[in-house]
């Protein structure tokens, strides 16, 4: 039972990945591309957080945190950059 | 049973929070210019993602430690990146939206601006002298 | 001043190894102690982002006062997006406006900023001196002091006490 509202879940997840991915192939300006990275990789935590349950291992937990980990930081270089230059 | 019914509201309040991200999702779509999808995409990614892992916890509950630290993480980290951003959006000159009402920091940067414009002014004619 | 940086900082430490290993077993509650007992000496070479942290009773219970409003702005927010996302017309009315705040202490700053961000149509872009330029999705007024009531007076109460 639980399984298939998890799974519901995972495709709304995907869904919306994929509408943020829309926006990553449009957007006119670098900063509308990273904004839709940040989402993507934001919704990934989730998505990851979301297949740790469902095949029930923890250590996928500390996939999404690292994964999480290394978003943030490509984030934050990309502005940066885009900021002051290299 | 009781474990049972603490499952299906953990589940629902997943769904919940995937309802939040694809919402931010269309918001990011939909949005006119960069700064309106910055609003969008962060505050409702924020939720969403908590409420997922919220969710989550009432599944496992033996898994606290792990959705304590993601949910942390992430309130802190998102504001932080949207900022970020956002600051450099606007240094590169990403456009206003033509709806903007007022934008008072071009104001205080042009204040700025013909101040230092003065002072060098004033500097240089000193050095002529 | 200077323990009670260490001290918060070892707190810290030792609470995200806890969080993070989510088990307490004799051999790992143990080996974490001792790595966050000497890490913040060997990082912390002069550490002041927790000076102005108060730690009195009043403070503590205005620091969950503090998380209590911020939560549920940030639910609203997102109720907030949501009404805006989906409906046809997108009524949005944006711009950038200036606020005041009276927060010396820098993490209190931060957090002032963090808390703006997340709280409906609102978003913090910069910080210069003491006025702080936000992003609001719906404008209202252009008045300094009447954007600070509706922006940073809500958080900023519990703040003060907090951080001073």
């Amino acid at each position: 039972m639980v399984n298939i509202l998890i799974i519901i879940a995972i495709s709304i997840t995907l869904l919306s990945i994929a509408v943020s991915m829309l926006r990553f192939i449009l957007g006119p300006s670098p900063v509308d591309r990273v904004i839709a990275f940040d989402v993507m990789s934001v919704s990934s935590i989730a998505l990851i957080a979301f297949i740790s349950v469902v095949s029930k291992r923890v250590i996928y937990m500390d996939v999404a945190l690292v994964y999480g980990i290394l978003g943030f930081l490509g984030v934050i270089v990309v502005a940066r950059y885009l900021e002051k230059g290299m | 049973m009781d474990t049972n019914i603490l499952e299906i509201i953990g589940g629902s309040i997943a769904i919940a929070g995937s309802i939040f991200l694809l919402l931010g999702s269309i918001g990011l779509y939909r949005m006119p210019d960069a700064y309106n999808r910055i609003q969008a995409g962060t505050k409702a990614s924020t939720l969403g993602t908590i409420l997922s892992l919220l969710g989550l916890f009432f599944i496992f509950p033996s898994w606290f430690g792990k959705f304590m630290v993601l949910i942390l993480f992430v309130l802190i980290t998102n504001p932080v990146s949207s900022h970020v951003l956002a600051r450099a959006a606007y240094h590169i000159m990403v456009p206003l939206t033509k709806l903007t009402q007022v934008d008072k920091w071009k104001e205080r940067r042009e204040i700025d601006e013909s101040r230092k414009a003065h002072l060098r002014k004033v500097k240089i004619q000193k050095e002529g002298e | 001043m200077k323990w009670k940086n260490y001290l918060i900082m070892f707190i810290m430490l030792f609470v995200f190894w806890l969080l993070l290993n989510n088990s307490l077993e004799k051999e790992i509650v143990l080996l974490g102690f001792g790595i966050s007992l000497v890490l913040p000496f060997l990082l912390c070479g002069k550490c002041e982002v927790f000076t102005n942290l108060s730690l009195s009773p009043k403070a503590i219970l205005y620091s969950f006062l503090f998380l209590f409003t911020f939560l549920i702005a940030l639910v609203k927010a997102n109720f907030d997006v949501a009404r805006r996302v989906l409906s046809p017309s997108l009524p949005i009315n944006p711009g950038i406006v200036e606020v005041k705040t009276k927060l010396k202490s820098k993490i209190g700053r931060v957090i002032l900023a963090d808390s703006i961000t997340l709280t409906p149509g609102t978003f913090t872009l910069e910080i210069i001196d003491d006025s702080i330029f936000v992003h609001w999705i719906d404008v209202q007024s252009t008045d300094i002091q009447e954007n600070t009531k509706l922006i940073v007076s809500q958080f900023e109460k519990y703040l003060e006490v907090m951080y001073g």
